[in-house]
Parts: C-alpha cells; sequence; structure tokens
C-alpha cells in the first residue's frame, strides 16, 4: 500500500520538477526569444513556412486566427480522409486490410483532427501502418500543435499582446516542442521494449498446445506511443491502447507516459507566468489545480485499492481491483495513470476504465465536465485562465469595482463568450444527446454494463466527446458492426466538433477583445487575482460550476453505484 | 491666474454645512404610500410583455402556468403514479409558491420604483401650468400659457410668480426660491450677467423684485422635466455591468434548462421517474431568482440613494461608473479649501510702516465686494485705518483674469492696486518703480505657510503683501485617506503657485496637485489620466467647465452652475456641494458590491436545493444518503426549497434597497468580507433555512 | 484575404508538415529501430534453442495445465486460435481487449464464482472454483481478466501459491521452482515505479528447460 503512494508522490514531483523548465522554455519559444535549437531549427522553420506560403509572420486578428485554424484543420482533414479511405491501395498494410465503414472513417477524422482520439475501432484490425503513422500520427503533430496554438495565442491575447500568427505557432509548436522531444522519447521506449518495424504479425504455436497459435501485432509503435502521450492524443495503436504490452511494456515507459501527459499542460500555466510575468499567479493557479488533481487522485486510488468488496469475500482476503488492470501496473499505477489521462484530456488508457469502482468512474466523469485538472493541450490552460475570467465576474463586483483581470475590464462581450464556452458546450453537447440515445436505450445505446453504470457509460461517452478526451467506458457497443456503431459515430462527431471548435473560437474571440482593451493600472481598489484568497475562490467557481451542471448526472451513475455497491448488491 | 478662480468660485459654492451625517436628505416620502402603490404595480407587472424582459423571472411565469396545467389535470403528460387528489394538491401548492415567486420579484422592483415616482409626483405638482408675460419684439406683453414659451422667448415675471421655464437673467436682480428644487429654503440672489447667478430654473419662485427672462428650454424638456423622468426611471436603460450580468444569469438559465430537460430519460433509465411538476421545481429552485428578482431593483435603488443625496444623476451609467473611478479632479477652492480666503496679516516692504499699509490695502478694496476684499477691509479697519479720501469721487477697477489685480483710482488720480504679487511687481515696474528683494521673502513666507501672497502698491511705490489665508475643509485628509484605500487617486487643480499649492496639498492629503492651473488645464489632466485608463470624476460649474465635464466619465455639474455646464455633466448636485463627488464614489460601489454580493449569494444557493430535491426525488436510485439535512419526504423537500425560493426576494429586498454596507476598505479586504458573508453564507444559508420549513411543513 | 489565399495556404502547410511529421520522423524512427535496436524493434521475440520463434518476452499466453504455471484469465485467451478453425481472423491480425465488466455487473461475480444451471449454454464454469480445484489459493490477479487480455505476469503471490501443483505435476523441488520465479520476476523500474511480475511464458520456458529432479 505504502509503496504505491510513494510511486504516486514521486510522479508528481517529477511532474513539478520538470514545470518551470518546460515552462520557461515554451515561453521563450513562443516569444520568440533565443533557445537551445536556434541554430538547427531557425533555417528550418524558415524553410518550412516558405514552403507552406507564409511569407511574413503577420500578427492575426483572433478571426485571422480562427479562420486560418479552421482551414488548415479542414485540410488536414481531407488529407486523412484520402488516406483512411483508400487504406486498401496504400502500402505498410501487411495484413491487408481494406477501408472500415464510411462512418468509422468520419468519426475517425472528426475525433483525430479534434485531438480526441475516442476510437470506435481496434487498432490491429481496422488500419493498417501506413493508416496509423502517416494518418492518424499525423493528426497527433498538428491536432495538438493546434491546441498549443490556441492556448499561446488566449495566452498572448490575455497579456495585452497581439495573439500571433497561427501557422508560425502551428509550425513551432511541431519543430520546438512536440517533434524534438517525441525523437527523445520514441528512442527511450525502444530501448524499453516497444516494437518499431513494418514487419507484419508474428504467428507462433503456444508453448502449452502447439495445436493452438498466438498472433503477435507489430508495428512502428515506439514513435507514435511517445507523441500519443505527449500531444494529449491517445489514439491506441492497438485496440487496448496503453494497456497492450507492446504500447506499455514496465514501470519505465508508464512512468513516461504519464509525465509525458502531464508536462505540457502542466508547464503552459507556468508559460503563462512567464509571458505575463506573474510566476506568483502562475504558481497559484498550479497549486489550485494540483489540489483538486490530487484529491481526485487520492479518491481513485482508494476505491481501486480497496477493491470490489463482493469479489473479496469470495477470495476471503482484501484485494485491489484488478479487473482490466495489469499486473505491472497494479492498481496505483494504473489509477494515477487513469486520473492523468482523462484529466489531461489525452484519452490513453493503461487499464479499463470501465472496470473502475464508482470512485472512479466519479473522478474520470468530474475530470471531463470540468476540463482544467490540467486540461487538453494547450485548450486546457485556456479553459483555466477563462475560469479565472469567470470567477473576477461573478464575485470582483464584490470589490465595488467592474471586474478586472489582469488590468482589463470584464464586461458583456467577456462574459458572453467565457460563460458560454465554459458553461454552456457541456450541457449541449453531452447532456442532450445522452438524453436522446437514453431514450431509446434499445435502438441507440448499446449499454452493456446495466443499471446506473450503464447510465454513465452513455454520458461519458459525449463528455469524452466533447471534452476532446477520447477515452470511454469500453463496454458500450459504439463500434460498427454493432447495431448502435452509426449512431454513436455520427452522434459522437457532433459532440466532437461541438466540443473543439466552438470552444476554440469563443477562446479566440476573448483574448482578441482583451488584447484590445486598455489597460486600467492597479490600485488597492483593483481585485488582485494572485492571491491565495482569489485562487480559492476561482476553484470554488470551478467546483460549483461543474457541479451545478453534472450533480444530477453524477448522482445517477457513479453515485448511485457506489450505493448500490455498497448495499450488496 | 491665481485669483481670477478664486475670485469667481467664492461665490458660487457655500460651505458645507458640518459633518456628512448631518446632511438632510431632501424630500423624505411616506414609505406606507410606496408599499401599497408596489403592491399594485407587481400585479400589474404580471403582464407577460413586462416579464419577457426578465429571463429568469419569464422562465419561472412559464413554468408557473405549466404547473397550473397539471394541477387541473396531474395526467396531463402521461400517467402519473399516485393518488390524483393529492398529486393535484401538491400541484397546487406549487403553483401558488411559484405565483409568488415572480409577483415577490415584481414587488421588489415596484418598491425600489416607487420612491423615485413618490419624488417624480412632488416634482410634477411645481410643474403646474402658469400664465407668462412674454414681451414681444415690439416691446409689448402678451400673457400666454407657459407651455406655449419656446426656446429664445423673452417673458417678464415678477415677485411672488412662478418661473415659467428655464431661463437666463437678462435684466434686473431678484431673489428666488428654488427650494422645490434644491430643498433648500434660502433665496439665491439672481441677476445678469455672471455666469452662474443669472440661470433660472422654471418651477422656482420669485419672492422679491422682477427679472426679464430669455428662455432657454423648449416645453417638456426643461430642467424638472428631465429630473422627473431620471427619478421615475423612465429612461433607465441596463447599466453595462448589468447587461453582463443578466448575461450571465440568461447563461445559467439556459444550463438549466437543459439540465432539467435531459433529466426525464435520464431518470427513466434508472427506474426513477420523476414528474413534470417536480421537474419545474427543480428547475425554478436552480436558476438564479434571488438576483434575477433582485437585480432591476439594486440598479433603481442605486440611482435613487444618488437622489436622496440631492444628486440627479442622468444614467444609471453614470451611477455605476462612480464605483469605477479611480482619479478625482478637485478645484482646490471651494472644494478642499473653504471658498473664502480671508486676509490674515499685512507685510509691509520698503520701509512702510503698518498703518500705512492698512491704509493703502482699505483704499485698494473699498469697492471689492468679494469675501477676499470684505476681509481685507476688515482686517485694515481692525488696524485702525480710515479712508482717506471721497469714495464717491474714486473709481473701482474690477479685477479682470488679464491683469490679475483690482484697485481703486483715487480722486487725486493716483492708483492703488492688489493682486498677484508677479501682476503688482510689473504694474511697479512699469510706473518706473522697482521692487525691493524683501518681497521675495514676504512673498515665499506667506507661500510656504499656504497662503495666497497678494501684492500690494499705490502707483510705483510698492507698499507691502497681503497674506490671504487658505482653509482647509475639516475632516478632508480622513476623507481622502479613505480614497486612497479605495484605490482612488485624488488630484487638486488651484490657480495657486507652486509652494503654496504644495502646502494646501499636504495638508488636505490630496495625492497630487497642478498648481497655476487654468480652467483649460482640467481638460488636459482628465485626458492624460484616461490615457493611462484611469476613470476620472470632477465638478463644475463654469461655462469654461463643460468640455472637461463631458470628458471626465462622471462630471458633476453645480446647480448652481451654468446650463451649459448642467448639460455637459452627467449628474447635477443640486446642493452645488463639491465634496459630494466622495459620497458618490461610495455609492457607485456600493451599487456594484450589492449587485455581486447578491448574485454570488443566489448561486451559492443551488448547492443546498440540490441537495434537497435531487436525493429526494430520486430516492428510488438508492441515493437517498445524500439527503444530508434529513427532510420528511420527496414532497416536503421540493415544497420546502421552493418556499425558501421565493421568501429570499422579499427578506433580501431591504438589502437590495439599501445596499450592502460599504467599508472603506481594499479590494482585498472587501473580497474577503463578501466572499464569506454571501458566499460561504450564501452556501449554508439555505441548508437551515430549508431544514426549518422543512420541519414546520405540516406535511408527512 | 481571399478564399483561394487561405485555402492554398491551408494545403501547403498541411503537405509540409505532413511529409516532416508523418514520414521523415517515423521513418527515421524505424531505421533507427531496426539498425540500433532491432530484438525490440521486432517485437522482443523468444526463440527456443532450435532458433524457432516460440513467443514474446512481452506477451503473455494462456496456460491452465497442472504442468506450467497459469496465466491470468483472458477474454482474447492472449490472442490465440486454432489456425484450423479461424473464422475470426485473429491469427492475421492479432487482438487485444477487455472485459469492461463494471463491478456493478452481475456478469462479473458469475464470471469468478461460477453459475450452475442445468442448461449447458448458460453454465458458467467460474475462475474461483476452476482455481480451487487445482489446489491454487486464489489471488486477485487470477480471478479478474487483465486489461489487454495479454498480460504477460502474474503477481510474485499467484506464482508461489502456484508452486506446489507444478512441482508435484513436474516432481521438482519447491525451492527450486521459487527460484525459478525469483529469477523470471520483471521487478519495478528502479525498485520504485510499477509492480513486481512473473513473467509467465519465460518462466515456464525456464522450467520446460529443467531437467526433473528425481
Amino acid at each position: 500500500m505504502l509503496q504505491g503512494w510513494i510511486q504516486i508522490a514521486l510522479t508528481i514531483l517529477i511532474v513539478v520538477a520538470i514545470t518551470p523548465f518546460l515552462g520557461e522554455y515554451m515561453a521563450r519559444v513562443y516569444l520568440g526569444k533565443p533557445t537551445v535549437l536556434d541554430s538547427v531549427l531557425n533555417p528550418l522553420e524558415r524553410s518550412l513556412l516558405t514552403l507552406m506560403g507564409v511569407r511574413s509572420r503577420s500578427e492575426m486578428t483572433g478571426w485571422q486566427y480562427a479562420r486560418a485554424l479552421l482551414f488548415s484543420n479542414l485540410a488536414m482533414s481531407v488529407l486523412l480522409a484520402l488516406i483512411l479511405f483508400g487504406q486498401g491501395w496504400l502500402p505498410f498494410n501487411p495484413t491487408g486490410l481494406s477501408s472500415p465503414s464510411w462512418d468509422t472513417n468520419l468519426h475517425t477524422i472528426i475525433s483525430f483532427i479534434t485531438n480526441t482520439n475516442q476510437q470506435h475501432y481496434s487498432g490491429e484490425t481496422t488500419y493498417g501502418y501506413f493508416a496509423q503513422f502517416a494518418g492518424l500520427g499525423f493528426m497527433f503533430f498538428v491536432s495538438a500543435g493546434t491546441g498549443l496554438a490556441v492556448g499561446i495565442a488566449f495566452i498572448r491575447g490575455l497579456t495585452g499582446k497581439p495573439l500571433g500568427n497561427f501557422y508560425v505557432d502551428l509550425t513551432q509548436s511541431i519543430t520546438r516542442i512536440l517533434l524534438p522531444i517525441s525523437i527523445v522519447g520514441a528512442i527511450i521506449f525502444m530501448v524499453a521494449g516497444m516494437p518499431e518495424t513494418l514487419a507484419g504479425p508474428v504467428v507462433v504455436p503456444t508453448l502449452e498446445d502447439p495445436n493452438i497459435s498466438q498472433a503477435i501485432a507489430l508495428g512502428p509503435v515506439a514513435h507514435f506511443e511517445i507523441v500519443k502521450e505527449l500531444g494529449e492524443n491517445g489514439g491506441g495503436f492497438y485496440a487496448i491502447n496503453s494497456a497492450h504490452p507492446f504500447e506499455n511494456p514496465n514501470g519505465l515507459t508508464n512512468l513516461i507516459e504519464i509525465i509525458s501527459m502531464m508536462a505540457i499542460p502542466a508547464s503552459l500555466i507556468y508559460t503563462y507566468g512567464a509571458i505575463a510575468e506573474n510566476r506568483k499567479q502562475a504558481w497559484l493557479v498550479y497549486g489550485m489545480v494540483m489540489v483538486i488533481f490530487v484529491g481526485f487522485v487520492v479518491i481513485t486510488e482508494i476505491g481501486e485499492a480497496n477493491g470490489n468488496a463482493a469479489v473479496n469475500a469470495l477470495l476471503g482476503s482484501p484485494s485491489p481491483n484488478l479487473e482490466g488492470k495489469e499486473v505491472r501496473f497494479g492498481w496505483a499505477q494504473s489509477a494515477l495513470y487513469t486520473v492523468v489521462t482523462t484529466g489531461t484530456m489525452t484519452g490513453a488508457v493503461n487499464s479499463l476504465i470501465d472496470s473502475y469502482m464508482p470512485t472512479g468512474g466519479f473522478v474520470t466523469l468530474s475530470n471531463l465536465f470540468l476540463q482544467i485538472i490540467w486540461g487538453g493541450q494547450g485548450t486546457g490552460t485556456a479553459y483555466l485562465f477563462a475560469y479565472l475570467i469567470l470567477a473576477v465576474f461573478a464575485t470582483g463586483l464584490m470589490v465595488g469595482r467592474t471586474p478586472e483581470f489582469l488590468g482589463r475590464k470584464i464586461e458583456k462581450r467577456e462574459v458572453v463568450l467565457a460563460s458560454f464556452l465554459l458553461l454552456l458546450v457541456h450541457p449541449l453537447f453531452v447532456l442532450i444527446p445522452s438524453a436522446i440515445t437514453l431514450g431509446f436505450p434499445d435502438q441507440l445505446a448499446g449499454i452493456s454494463n446495466p443499471g446506473f453504470h450503464g447510465l454513465g457509460q452513455v454520458v461519458y461517452e459525449y463528455a469524452s466527446a466533447t471534452a476532446n478526451n477520447g477515452s470511454g467506458w469500453e463496454g458500450l457497443a459504439d463500434s460498427q458492426p454493432a447495431p448502435t456503431g452509426l449512431w454513436w459515430n455520427l452522434s459522437a462527431s457532433v459532440s466532437l466538433l461541438g466540443g473543439r471548435y466552438i470552444p476554440i473560437i469563443c477562446l479566440l474571440l476573448l483574448a482578441d477583445g482583451m488584447s484590445r482593451k486598455q489597460p486600467v493600472p492597479m490600485t488597492v481598489g483593483t481585485l488582485r487575482t494572485d492571491t491565495v484568497l482569489f485562487t480559492g475562490i476561482t476553484a470554488g467557481v470551478v467546483l460549483i460550476m461543474g457541479a451545478l451542471t453534472f450533480f444530477p448526472v453524477l448522482a445517477l451513475s457513479p453515485i448511485a453505484e457506489a450505493f448500490q455497491l455498497a448495499k450488496g448488491g | 491666474m491665481a485669483s481670477s478662480h478664486s475670485n469667481g468660485s467664492s461665490r458660487r459654492f457655500k460651505v458645507p454645512r458640518g459633518p456628512r451625517g448631518d446632511r438632510k436628505h431632501t424630500r423624505k416620502v411616506s414609505m406606507a404610500g410606496i408599499y401599497q402603490r408596489a403592491i399594485k404595480d407587481a400585479f400589474v407587472k404580471l403582464d407577460p410583455r413586462t416579464v419577457v424582459k426578465n429571463p429568469v423571472m419569464f422562465i419561472v411565469w412559464m413554468g408557473t402556468i405549466v404547473t397550473a396545467a397539471v394541477t387541473i389535470n396531474p395526467n396531463l403528460f402521461g400517467l402519473v403514479p399516485g393518488d390524483e387528489s393529492n398529486e393535484r394538491w401538491f400541484n397546487g401548492l406549487i403553483t401558488l409558491i411559484l405565483f409568488l415567486t415572480v409577483l415577490f420579484a415584481n414587488f421588489a422592483e415596484a418598491v425600489a420604483e416607487g420612491r423615485g415616482k413618490a419624488q417624480a409626483d412632488s416634482l410634477r405638482s411645481t410643474r403646474s401650468d402658469t400664465t407668462a408675460r412674454k414681451v414681444l419684439a415690439d416691446g409689448t406683453v402678451q400673457e400666454v400659457s407657459s407651455t406655449a414659451l419656446r426656446r429664445g422667448d423673452l417673458v417678464k415675471v415678477v415677485a411672488g410668480e412662478m418661473i415659467p421655464a428655464d431661463g437666463e437673467v437678462t435684466e434686473g436682480m431678484a431673489s428666488v426660491d428654488e427650494s422645490a428644487i434644491t430643498g433648500e429654503s434660502a433665496p439665491v440672489l439672481k441677476q445678469p450677467g455672471t455666469d452662474i447667478a443669472s440661470s433660472v430654473t422654471g418651477g422656482t419662485r420669485i419672492i422679491s423684485d422682477q427679472l426679464m427672462l430669455r428662455i432657454t428650454a423648449d416645453p417638456g424638456q426643461g430642467f424638472i422635466d428631465r429630473m422627473i423622468a431620471l427619478v421615475e426611471g423612465a429612461e433607465r436603460t441596463k447599466t453595462p455591468n448589468e447587461i453582463a450580468l443578466t448575461v450571465l444569469l440568461a447563461v445559467l438559465t439556459q444550463v438549466f434548462l437543459i439540465v432539467v430537460a435531459t433529466m426525464p430519460p435520464l431518470a427513466s433509465y434508472v427506474q426513477s421517474p420523476t414528474t413534470v411538476a417536480i421537474l419545474i421545481s427543480l428547475l425554478v429552485a436552480l436558476i438564479p431568482t434571488t438576483i434575477g428578482g433582485l437585480l432591476s431593483a439594486i440598479g433603481i435603488a442605486g440611482m435613487d440613494r444618488v437622489a436622496q443625496f440631492n444628486v440627479i444623476a442622468t444614467s444609471g451609467r453614470a451611477v455605476e461608473a462612480c464605483g469605477d473611478v479611480s482619479t478625482l479632479v478637485l478645484d482646490k477652492t471651494g472644494t478642499i479649501t473653504l471658498g473664502n480666503r480671508l486676509a490674515d496679516e499685512f507685510i509691509p516692504v520698503n520701509g512702510h510702516s503698518m498703518p500705512e499699509v492698512a491704509t493703502a490695502a482699505l483704499a485698494a478694496s473699498v469697492f471689492d465686494t468679494t469675501p477676499e476684499g470684505r476681509s481685507i477691509v476688515q482686517l485694515a479697519e481692525k488696524l485702525g485705518a480710515t479712508l482717506s479720501f471721497d469714495q464717491t469721487k474714486a473709481e473701482g477697477i474690477e479685477f479682470s483674469a488679464r491683469t490679475r489685480m483690482s484697485g481703486t483710482d483715487l480722486p487725486d488720480g493716483e492708483e492703488v492696486r492688489k493682486g498677484a504679487v508677479d501682476a503688482i511687481r510689473g504694474f511697479v515696474r512699469s510706473r518706473g518703480g522697482n521692487t525691493p528683494p524683501e518681497l521675495d521673502a514676504a512673498y515665499e513666507r506667506v507661500s510656504k505657510l499656504g497662503g495666497t501672497p497678494l501684492g500690494l502698491c499705490r502707483g510705483n511705490d510698492l507698499y507691502g503683501v497681503i497674506y490671504l489665508k487658505d482653509i482647509v475643509k475639516p475632516g478632508l485628509r480622513e476623507r481622502f485617506d479613505q480614497l486612497r484605500r479605495m484605490g482612488v487617486r485624488t488630484i487638486m487643480l488651484t490657480g495657486d503657485n507652486r509652494i503654496t499649492a504644495s502646502v494646501i496639498a499636504q495638508e488636505a492629503g490630496v495625492d497630487d496637485f497642478i498648481a497655476e492651473a487654468t480652467p483649460e488645464n482640467k481638460i488636459e489632466v482628465i485626458r492624460s489620466e484616461q490615457a493611462k485608463g484611469r476613470l476620472v470624476a470632477m465638478t463644475g460649474d463654469g461655462t469654461n467647465d463643460a468640455p472637461a465635464l463631458a470628458q471626465a466619465n462622471v462630471g458633476v455639474a453645480m446647480n448652481s452652475g451654468t446650463q451649459a455646464a448642467k448639460e455637459a455633466a452627467n449628474m447635477v448636485d443640486l446642493d452645488s456641494d463639491p465634496t459630494k463627488l466622495i459620497d458618490l464614489v461610495t455609492i457607485g460601489k456600493q451599487l456594484l458590491i450589492t449587485r455581486g454580493a447578491l448574485t454570488t449569494f443566489s448561486i451559492a444557493n443551488d448547492i443546498a436545493k440540490y441537495f434537497a430535491i435531487i436525493p429526494t426525488i430520486f430516492a428510488a436510485a438508492g441515493i437517498g444518503a445524500l439527503n444530508v439535512m434529513g427532510l420528511k419526504s420527496p414532497q416536503s423537500a421540493v415544497l420546502s426549497a421552493l418556499i425558501y425560493n421565493a421568501l429570499i426576494i422579499p427578506a433580501l429586498i431591504p438589502l437590495a434597497l439599501k445596499g450592502v454596507q460599504f467599508r472603506p476598505l481594499t479590494a482585498d479586504q472587501l473580497l474577503q468580507r463578501n466572499i464569506l458573508i454571501y458566499g460561504v453564507g450564501g452556501v449554508v444559508a439555505p441548508f437551515v433555512a430549508i431544514k426549518l420549513i422543512d420541519l414546520l411543513l405540516p406535511l408527512a | 484575404m481571399s478564399l483561394t489565399v487561405e485555402a492554398t495556404k491551408a494545403i501547403r502547410s498541411t503537405l509540409v508538415l505532413w511529409v516532416l511529421v508523418a514520414l521523415i520522423y517515423p521513418l527515421l524512427m524505424i531505421v533507427i529501430g531496426q539498425v540500433v535496436f532491432p530484438y525490440q524493434a521486432n517485437g522482443s521475440l523468444l526463440k527456443n534453442a532450435q532458433g524457432q520463434v516460440v513467443g514474446s518476452a512481452l506477451i503473455g499466453q494462456p496456460f491452465g495445465s497442472d504442468r506450467y504455471f497459469n496465466s491470468r484469465p483472458s477474454t482474447t485467451s492472449y490472442s490465440t486460435a486454432d489456425p484450423k478453425k479461424d473464422e475470426a481472423g485473429i491469427l492475421k491480425t492479432g487482438v487485444s481487449g477487455a472485459s469492461n465488466l463494471a463491478p456493478s455487473n452481475p456478469a462479473l461475480l458469475e464470471r469468478i464464482q461460477g453459475v450452475t444451471d442445468p442448461d449447458p449454454s448458460k453454465s458458467i464454469e467460474g475462475d474461483l472454483p476452476r482455481l480451487k480445484a487445482a489446489g491454487i489459493q486464489p489471488t486477485a490477479d487470477l480471478v479478474y481478466t487483465s486489461g489487454s487480455s495479454l498480460d504477460p505476469h502474474i503477481t510474485p503471490a499467484a506464482a508461489s501459491a502456484q508452486i506446489a501443483r507444478v512441482a508435484k505435476t513436474r516432481r521438482l523441488q519447491p525451492n527450486q521452482l521459487a527460484d525459478l520465479i525469483a529469477q523470471n520476476t520483471d521487478g519495478r523500474f528502479l525498485g520504485i515505479f510499477g509492480e513486481p511480475g512473473v513473467n509467465v511464458l519465460k518462466l515456464n520456458l525456464a522450467l520446460d528447460a529443467l531437467k526433473p529432479a528425481s
């Protein structure tokens, strides 16, 4: 037990230790200051941008930034569509897979361009190597880069700077952050045992019964795996994602995967502090997220460590809940991974969330609802500061002034954008489709776990799509050829798009408006947002706003399931 | 420019009457009448066309209609299990409570409007049509109704008559009773020419002599008409903060609409179905009805509080802006110091004796009717000086901004002058005299004492320096300290020289000062502060203040000021007391705080309401353990939450009207205090209240 | 900016970035993998003395008999199939998967404790009765299905619980087996991160290589 908690604490400490370095580095990158790799990357970026036709690095307005983002994302989606639909004719497809159904492809394209990587397919049996590394792997970089660009444009706007140029930000996010770390990470992953080959599966007779054969699926996994985690993508090469021994062979890879998921969103808070020149506020906000995160980790870990009482009664000994978990990770590293992956909007799993105790169900759902317990690549940090803006507005009037954030007045436009993106998107794209699906449970839902948990499966699927997370309570029959596959592919696509692009446009417009406001000088009459008090209030606003929207759902699913289990039935 | 401004303004400003608390609040209106009218208005406001302007209350109103429908037929939306009459009775109670919720919100608004309406009524009574004597172009006088007067008409009014419309005095001198607008019973002297004393207001009464007026406002657009419209709230538009807050409340309402509307399939899936009446109850309990019901009342009450201070604000926006002000631009004279500087000492130079200086000072001031002039005469007479010439044969030289001096041309042709030391120095030189070095020493001595030095000469002979003592109003230092703690900077503008200005500035405790300022400097100061992102408030009265009043975010014109100033400003102070700006800042902040506090309270309340309703209505899902309040039954829980929800509105009306008590604390201290009371209190209070109501309800 | 200019920029940047991160990066990594780390890059395959591939060091295999240390229950039977009857095409691609049973799902308890029903199609053997019948003290990892269905490990406790059974069948000394278990246990990373697990395939391969004691 204690050993498990020590692992968890050390993992978190490593992330905290990385934060200022990576955060400062990213700030330097995005502020255009000299960084270590300049001698290689400056000429590379120059030629890339020339090839792209981005001649001037001119600043964009919020709309221009959003337009460039939407156009480029559309072009990337078309390229992915060509690859997925054409996989029957494309090379590096040793198992000779043909293209899956159109709706599976559509859902996959939308899911990957939105940095969600919700997978309504099994990697081994659906997409060949080329589709994976040249199609889905491409999305790993560009969707993460898009998110980072949004995050940094938002930070710039908030601090009164021009928003920047989308193509420059996208390119630099890839060349200076994602790609260099991925190259190093991929090599470490290969050392640790991940395959990296174009050869097809190996079929061997089993040791126990030579009449039975085992198929060992291979593939170019290592390079795919690192950016899957680092970019908070989460789309597994194999069906079972990072629980698969080739995607996560041991304690080392598991540690690196957890750190990779958290590193960028956590450090980006520090990047904000560096750019706003208010590191104190960055650490305070960081602390706030950390406190909620640790709380969630503790709740989840306790649930898994104590295990399923009914099963423990059969075993005759207190045992952790190991259903859907791998021995090499145990309860501690599994639950930690799960809280991190749902909080950071990665969506990779090293254990199956559907089989978690209700405590885990509660935390994973809450992570998706709040979206800021580190949050998505770039967007999570932006949400976090949008929450600060909302908290400033909701409580800032109480100091007797028009609320201000970083010296900029929070007025109607800001309230419209912030409250829409933080409060309304989720109910629209989670609750409404959930209600429709649950209105016709037999025809649409495909629930595998009956009762309260089943309700959670449906809500989770839409929450995961809307929050651009990608994990699932995977018992749900959401894939073709299940009869409910078509409905899930289409309805989840709507949530994916709504949960990605509406908030992004809101964030960019919000940042744009803030950057144009005349700053108001700070006085003692100004509400200071870099205090413990205000950070605490923000936490309250985050939790209350989240709780108000989702309390009924939480009450009817994980909470009701917990009471059901406690009753012993 | 030293004395130009002070000389002028000394007449304009009244000395404030003691500490602020003693100041009368005029036109107290009977609250009993207001409540009666408010109850009636609360029903009138049930008109859906009125309710729809408040999205939160509109939802409650719609909900009431639906619950009324399921009271009549409980099975309207599908068969409801259980006893039908019991269900009908329960739905009926819900309908009643929801209806009361809307009514209470309407009542809150009506009460807030009530005081303004009563005030408007009393103003309206002064506006009754009178007969005016219109002077035609050929000089003949024609009797017309006051409503027939147009801008530019000439009218004649005599003692005892009502002034028919706003106008400017062109001829005559008379005392006018302006108590109808200012509540001040002492009559005011009106005469042509001077900026200030020449404007009269329709509805005031002339009590002596007669005046010839040029009408400056068309019927219905006069000052009183505008005042009526303002206090009545007819022109009330939502302020920027109110709009932003309404947006937040609307979004929250939409969120809860979705939450509640999507609940039936979820609840059915887990075999814990619920009824339409309960869902509507949950919706009403969750949407921010408390702040939604009180929001407009808070705004109206804020304007009303300003009105109680005898200040008329042209818009709620201006009141709100008061809270955001971070710089006050204040005139020294009349605002920071008592308007009247008094001669305190004569300082002889050039070997003149004290009696010589006193005699010269008396001679120079004999035609000066300003308080300064009077005080010089008094001091001189006290020192035994007498007039050495025939006053009727002498000629008084008026002060002018160009010469910056005044004095007397004696019958013997000698010129006696007093004025700005520089000006006197120049005058002496121009007459071939020279200035002794002692002059500078005297000048500096007076300046360092914070006084105003006036040079005194007779022809080319410099006699000495008159020390005019400036008196800082008592209690100002503390008030500026308060302002500073609230983050408001004060800038003093004065025509005085730097040394004098700095001494006064220090004595009064202002943050900054501009010495040797001209009226034109005001607008520069305001612009430069605004360029730094600060909101600026200022007072003014003269026509040359008008551009600055328009430029300032909060411009308060003195009622005694010119029409131009009053039109440029967004507030008019009927008492013409420039220090009131400080109170206005407090009122503005109080308005914002009240709004923020009740919003926080309203949202924080939702936690308890959730815990009251969700566990009980979904008891079938086995989450009864979440019923931490131990409410008796689902019906009792729902009714208790709704009753609390309805009653909290009238319970908070007094707070909404009076405003949250304001303390001059820093933002952090205020936040800490208010979040504790309204945030934490808002979480806790409903748990207690709902439990109590549940205990009292005679339900199983 | 006109639509065409915007679209051209979008398309060109898509293609440029695609070449960089979707072609150059993966192919470079594959070359590095194949040249520098050929063992890992090709799946950490284990070969027998004859040089035939017998499995992967990282992927578990099904073991249920008393001659071998048994592995964890698997929903895909460790991606295995009878080559003659592989209608599902499992051997074509390889598969992975999990039960996804919620703790509140009655099917979980049924799978663990088994269901006896006169109708054999409704009857479930149950992992617990199976282990008890084999004389193995059940541990959690032996009744819960793994995440990947390919878990190469069992806990050291689960391995110890099987020593007597295997020793008896193979007629080996229990302490000999305990040594084998220790040799085939993958520890935590740096002794801190992860949980120790006994690699069942490697353990059983080592077992086969042992000569019977007697």
